[in-house]
């Protein structure tokens, strides 16, 4: 099991330097010139945008472009925005907001996607599996934008429960309302996918030995049907979390958080490489160590999985 | 030990009740094949949600291919005059805001988001289900080389990447934007089926194929793949909506289907700044993708339980 | 003069607001740090006008009163002498002498500083585009006036003083111009709550400068300018109360805003004129067949219907290149009638045109898709295909930045989206820098030597009232070749919590600020 989490873990270099590479070009193949598009209708004087260009090293070709930013990146210096930010700076700001939000969406989308999708699986046919069928389909057919802004509506401004955008502390009560919005899409996936699970596993035979030895149902599903469902899930959820960082583009929009999502976003439409570039390396590390905690998930939900050497 | 084991356990049991122990030993192919597949189809059949939702897509299909069947309205004569207007004779679901008949931009809409979705999740499958299986059955190097290929492709956030190779791709069509799509989605199926494969792989009617001489290759597909398919039919139906959605995403960041092309996703899109007083005109071509997923989460549901040979062994 | 649109604007009340009462309101982070002379875009620019005093500054309606600067005076409107009043003071203490002008313009105008408001400085003597040189231009006489001698004359040259790339520095900031753009020391209005007070991404707070004595003294204690990435999450802030002020009502609120918020909204014309370009060297589109098939186009667009309609009234019906709230505006051009809606004159320039040379193809239209332009555009298309009979249709661009670049790189196949924003309020400013031949926003590279003679006509006349004559036959050339399509003014549509009052807007599109009082 070390030797195979040392592996995995060194495996995270040449990701790094592949995904690395890879967005920095496709930065670079951005259309038009990010410089110039910074002055928006009002172009400065000719001289000003060549001077600027020099000073981000845009100038340059490509691979010396990317091989001073790796360069500068192994002594500490991620490069600045073009405001002239450190990119740790916004970093700083960005991930620990947005790592609170994903966490919690994950939770809240695990928990209750899990749960539902037990009980359908359960109930097949049944009016729970039925009404959670058309939650489902309202999820996934109804846009975040819409979801978002009929929560911030209801609960925020008409009924003031929560507050209509959240703080620049942005603590957990306030990413409450976000976290549901964020979760929304992917809660339909796991009600769906836990609900495939339980249902097969519920004619599975290990169920009807566990029954004939006379255990209780509680303890057959909760023990037996449940833990053999999760390898789907988890698998879901391990690769869901990047979505839920990146992908929170909308939602981070709605509730004006200053998250991760909406600053690569804004960083691609100005084609600022070292900051889509930054993000996105980090973002690279998450999901490998992500992923690696649901294959040693597994080993513990399914005893048949195990890892030789 | 107790047998922990469902799949392996039930299937060798299903095997058993299907085939006779001689025709295992002498490993009949042609024959074990055709069982899986008929076997299959005898499942569906007889479930009255098969027909429905075949009925259902069939008619979809329709509607995609010939849209001017069902509507006479042109979808692109609009005239502001019509802005929000109320249903009338001829118009049964009122106006768009640009005072477009809604229900015939539905109707026409039809082709190019169902090519989308359709189009994209058939794509992401079928490479998430091949990489999935070889990685998760053969392991090692090969598992590793393509997961970590798999991380990097996820990394990408899906705006850049659809950015410069829209920018790049000379045209764009339902097709461009269904591959675009799917270069960045098929990761997360492929990382789904490797889970299932890495449950399956150890079973112990793999063991016991192996013993019983059958090559490794054969083993996978006959056997584990089969049994690990069913929370990949699962994701990738729900995904076929998701993508159709997704298509309104790309629409509204400029690098979805031109104007000109009508889809349910530049619908939707265009439909976000009457959500305030116009709520309906969201309402409908939401409405037509809920239809649509809801078809297929039904066949879905049937097919897995169909190559699910526990469930159908229960029937 | 057109009246406005203006309703629901409160009568101003007595100030019985709370003086120490803190004013939140929207804005953007800015794009680079405060230092004006590099702050060319809206989200730096209401902050570095609250901080800076400059020599003079706007009211409500554009005109500009005398606030640092004592008199600008010359005689023949190429030779100017600003003398500045006494008393005025940054905040870290120094005086504001007449070198607290000559520098920061000589500092803004520098090459090698490549500040993005260097161009604001190029009709002063000695200013060069290509390499750093002085100001020969900008004397100091004594520590309370100073002369100013341009290339040319120009009667309205004060009227650009309040733009924020003519504030005054304090002689400190040049040490270390980045970390003063970080914590900007000035004399306006309103300073820094605290060094830092600029929290990136998030707002800047802002805190009454006790020692300004101008024409802006604020009734209230503060700002606290919070930045949003979209305008739906401000007005959602101003519904749950948790916003004062929001000068942007975002289109999804079109139709509801004047119901949400009762007397508490604003809606008038603005200094944003708005249009689009058609290239010169596509085929169809120069010479006597772009002549016509430009003024078949202009009638073919229904600009009430789709101000009505699109815009909910949020947008007024251009009548020429300017906008109403810049002195000189007119509705009565000689050739404003193209700018009408009239189907049938279209569809008769349009055969015209045909005969000359048959029109094959589509007609598309260039916009960003990230700037909110897709449902105008639909629009607009819509209305030309319905009249012309032609196929018609939007073409997104994925950034703005891609969209330049076409327009830089004459890639265009049809239209392109062209907007304007005044940076001061003056005809000349609306003119200059985007029809005159190889100005630098002129894109699409139109060029006329009667409009070039007329501009600089206006410029050298030797009164302001002469200028905008001058100005005003400019435009009707423009009519006549109409290298930009006009379509409408934006309008300022802002709203308001109950908690304040007072709340004006200005020509440019910002509260006044210091008007605004608030009670809680």
């Amino acid at each position: 099991m070390l030797w195979y989490t040392g592996k995995r873990l060194l495996q995270m270099i040449p990701v790094f330097f592949g995904a690395t590479l890879l967005i920095y070009f496709m930065v670079f193949s951005l259309p038009g010139d990010p410089i110039a598009a910074l002055y928006g209708d009002r172009p400065p004087a000719p001289g000003v945008i060549e001077q600027i260009r020099a000073q981000y090293n845009l100038d340059k070709p490509f691979i010396v472009q990317y091989f001073i930013y790796i360069g500068n990146f192994f002594q500490g210096d991620l490069g600045t925005t073009y405001s002239g930010r450190p990119v740790s700076d916004v970093m700083a700001k960005a991930f620990p907001i947005t790592a609170r939000l994903a966490l919690l969406a994950l939770a809240i989308e695990a928990f209750f996607g899990i749960l539902v999708g037990l009980i359908a699986g359960l109930r097949k046919g049944k009016f729970f599996d039925a009404s959670a069928l058309v939650v489902s389909l309202l999820l996934i057919s109804v846009p975040t934008f819409v979801i978002g802004f009929v929560l911030q509506y209801v609960f925020a401004v008409k009924l003031g429960w929560a507050r209509t955008t959240v703080s620049s502390e942005a603590p957990f009560n306030e990413l409450l309302l976000p976290a549901l919005v964020l979760a929304s899409v992917s809660f339909a996936y796991i009600v769906r996918l836990t609900r495939a699970s339980v249902s097969d596993n519920l004619n599975a035979d290990f169920v009807r030995t566990a029954t004939a030895k006379g255990l209780s149902r509680r303890r057959v599903v909760g023990v037996h049907v449940l833990r053999n469902s999760l390898v789907p899930v988890v698998t879901f959820l391990g690769v869901d979390l990047g979505s839920l960082m990146v992908g929170a583009i909308v939602t981070e929009g709605i509730f004006n958080i200053n998250g991760v999502g909406g600053t690569v976003y804004k960083a691609i439409k100005l084609g600022e490489g070292p900051t889509v570039v930054s993000f996105i390396a980090v973002m690279v590390v998450i999901f490998v160590l992500a992923n690696l905690l649901v294959d040693l998930l597994y080993a513990a939900l399914d005893p048949r999985i195990r890892y030789a050497k | 030990m107790p047998n922990k084991n469902p799949n392996a356990q039930t299937h060798y049991v299903a095997a058993l009740e299907e085939t006779p122990v001689e025709t295992v030993d002498r490993l009949d192919e042609s024959q074990k094949a055709r069982s899986t597949w008929a076997d299959a189809w005898d499942a569906m059949r007889v479930r009255p949600s098969f027909w429905i939702s075949s009925a259902l897509i069939f008619l979809i299909v329709i509607v995609a291919l010939f849209p001017s069947l069902f509507a006479h309205v042109s979808p692109t004569s609009c005239d502001l005059g019509d802005s929000h207007g109320a249903p009338s004779d001829g118009h049964p679901l009122g106006y768009t805001r640009q005072g477009c008949d809604i229900y015939a931009r539905i109707i026409f809409g039809t082709q190019a988001s169902l090519t989308v979705g359709l189009l994209a999740t058939i794509l992401v499958t079928f490479t998430g289900i091949i990489v999935g299986a070889l990685a998760g059955y053969y392991g090692g190097m090969l598992d590793s080389i393509v997961s970590r290929i798999g991380d990097i492709f996820f990394a990408v956030p899906t705006v850049l990447g659809a950015i410069v190779l829209m920018s790049v791709l000379p045209e764009r069509t339902p097709v461009t934007i269904a591959l675009v799509l799917s270069l960045f989605a098929w990761p997360q199926i492929a990382r789904i089926m490797r889970g299932a494969v890495l449950s399956a792989r150890n079973s112990d009617y793999v063991t016991a194929s192996i013993a019983l001489g059958v090559s490794k290759f054969k083993i996978l597909l006959r056997h584990v793949v089969p049994n690990s398919i069913a929370p990949v039919i699962v994701i990738a139906t729900v995904s076929l909506g998701t993508f159709i959605v997704a298509e309104a995403t790309l629409s509204f960041l400029g690098i979805g289907l031109p104007p000109n092309v009508m889809s349910w996703g530049n619908d939707i899109d265009a439909a976000k700044s009457s959500l305030r007083t116009n709520p309906q005109v969201l309402l409908y071509p939401a409405a037509a993708l809920s239809v649509t997923v809801l078809a297929f989460l039904m066949l879905g549901d049937v097919v897995r339980d169909a190559l699910d040979p526990e469930a159908r062994a229960r029937r | 003069m057109l009246s406005g649109c203006a309703s629901g604007e409160s009568t101003p009340k007595a100030a019985t607001g709370d003086t120490a009462a803190i004013i939140s309101t929207n804005g953007s982070e800015p794009q680079n740090p405060l230092i004006p002379t590099n702050t060319t875009e809206t989200g730096g620019g209401k902050i570095t006008t609250s901080l800076f005093a400059g020599l003079v500054s706007y009211n409500a309606k554009g005109e500009t009163e005398n606030e640092v600067a004592k008199s600008i005076e010359s005689d023949d409107a190429q030779n100017w002498t600003v003398t500045i009043n006494d008393g005025w003071k940054f905040t870290d203490g120094e005086a504001v002498t007449a070198s607290s002008f000559v520098d920061a313009w000589n500092f803004g105008a520098k090459f090698s500083n490549a500040q993005s408001a260097s161009y604001f400085f190029d009709d002063i003597a000695g200013f060069s585009y290509d390499a750093d040189s002085e100001l020969t231009g900008l004397k100091v006489v004594d520590d309370k006036t100073f002369t100013v001698e341009l290339a040319s004359p120009e009667a309205d040259w004060p009227l650009r003083l309040g733009y924020t790339a003519f504030m005054p520095l304090p002689s400190s900031a040049y040490a270390d111009m980045a970390a003063f753009g970080e914590n900007p020391i000035g004399n306006g209005p309103y300073m820094l709550a605290k060094k830092g007070a600029w929290e990136h991404e998030v707002k800047i707070d802002l805190v009454t400068n006790p020692d300004y004595d101008g024409v802006r003294k604020p009734v209230n204690g503060g700002l606290s300018i919070v930045f949003y990435a979209s305008q739906d999450a401000a007005y959602a802030d101003v519904q749950g109360g948790n916003l004062d002020v929001l000068d942007a009502v975002p289109d999804a609120a079109f139709a509801s805003y004047e119901s949400d918020f009762p007397d508490r909204f604003v809606n008038q014309p603005a200094a944003i004129f708005q249009g689009f370009n058609m290239p010169y060297y596509l085929e169809h589109w120069s010479g006597e067949e772009g002549k016509l098939r430009r003024a078949a186009i202009s009638m073919s667009i229904d600009r009430k219907e789709i101000t009505d309609v699109i815009f909910q009234g949020t947008r007024t019906p251009a009548t020429d290149f300017t906008s109403p709230v810049i002195d000189g505006y007119s509705d009565s051009l000689k050739g404003a009638d193209v700018l009408a809606y009239n189907p049938k004159e279209a569809k008769a320039k349009w055969a015209e045109a045909d005969k000359i040379a048959p029109y094959t193809g589509t007609f598309d239209l260039a916009y960003n898709s990230d700037g909110g332009h897709a449902a105008w555009v639909d629009a607009v298309t819509n209305s030309i295909k319905n009249t012309l009979g032609i196929e018609a249709i939007g073409k997104p661009y994925p950034t703005f930045a891609a969209a330049l670049d076409d327009r830089k790189g004459d890639k265009l196949t049809g239209g392109t989206r062209a907007g304007w924003q005044g940076d001061y309020p003056s005809l000349y400013n609306f003119l200059a820098p985007l029809y005159q031949t190889g100005a630098g926003s002129n894109y699409e590279d139109y060029s006329s030597p009667e409009f070039d003679k007329l501009i600089k006509d206006g410029a050298a006349a030797s009164s302001v009232e002469a200028a905008t004559k001058k100005y005003q036959e400019a435009q009707e050339v423009l009519l006549k070749d109409l290298p930009t399509i006009p379509l409408w003014y934006s309008n300022v549509t802002g709203v308001w919590s109950d908690k304040v009052d007072n709340v004006v807007f200005g020509w440019d599109s910002v509260p006044l600020y210091s008007n605004i009082t608030k009670s809680e």
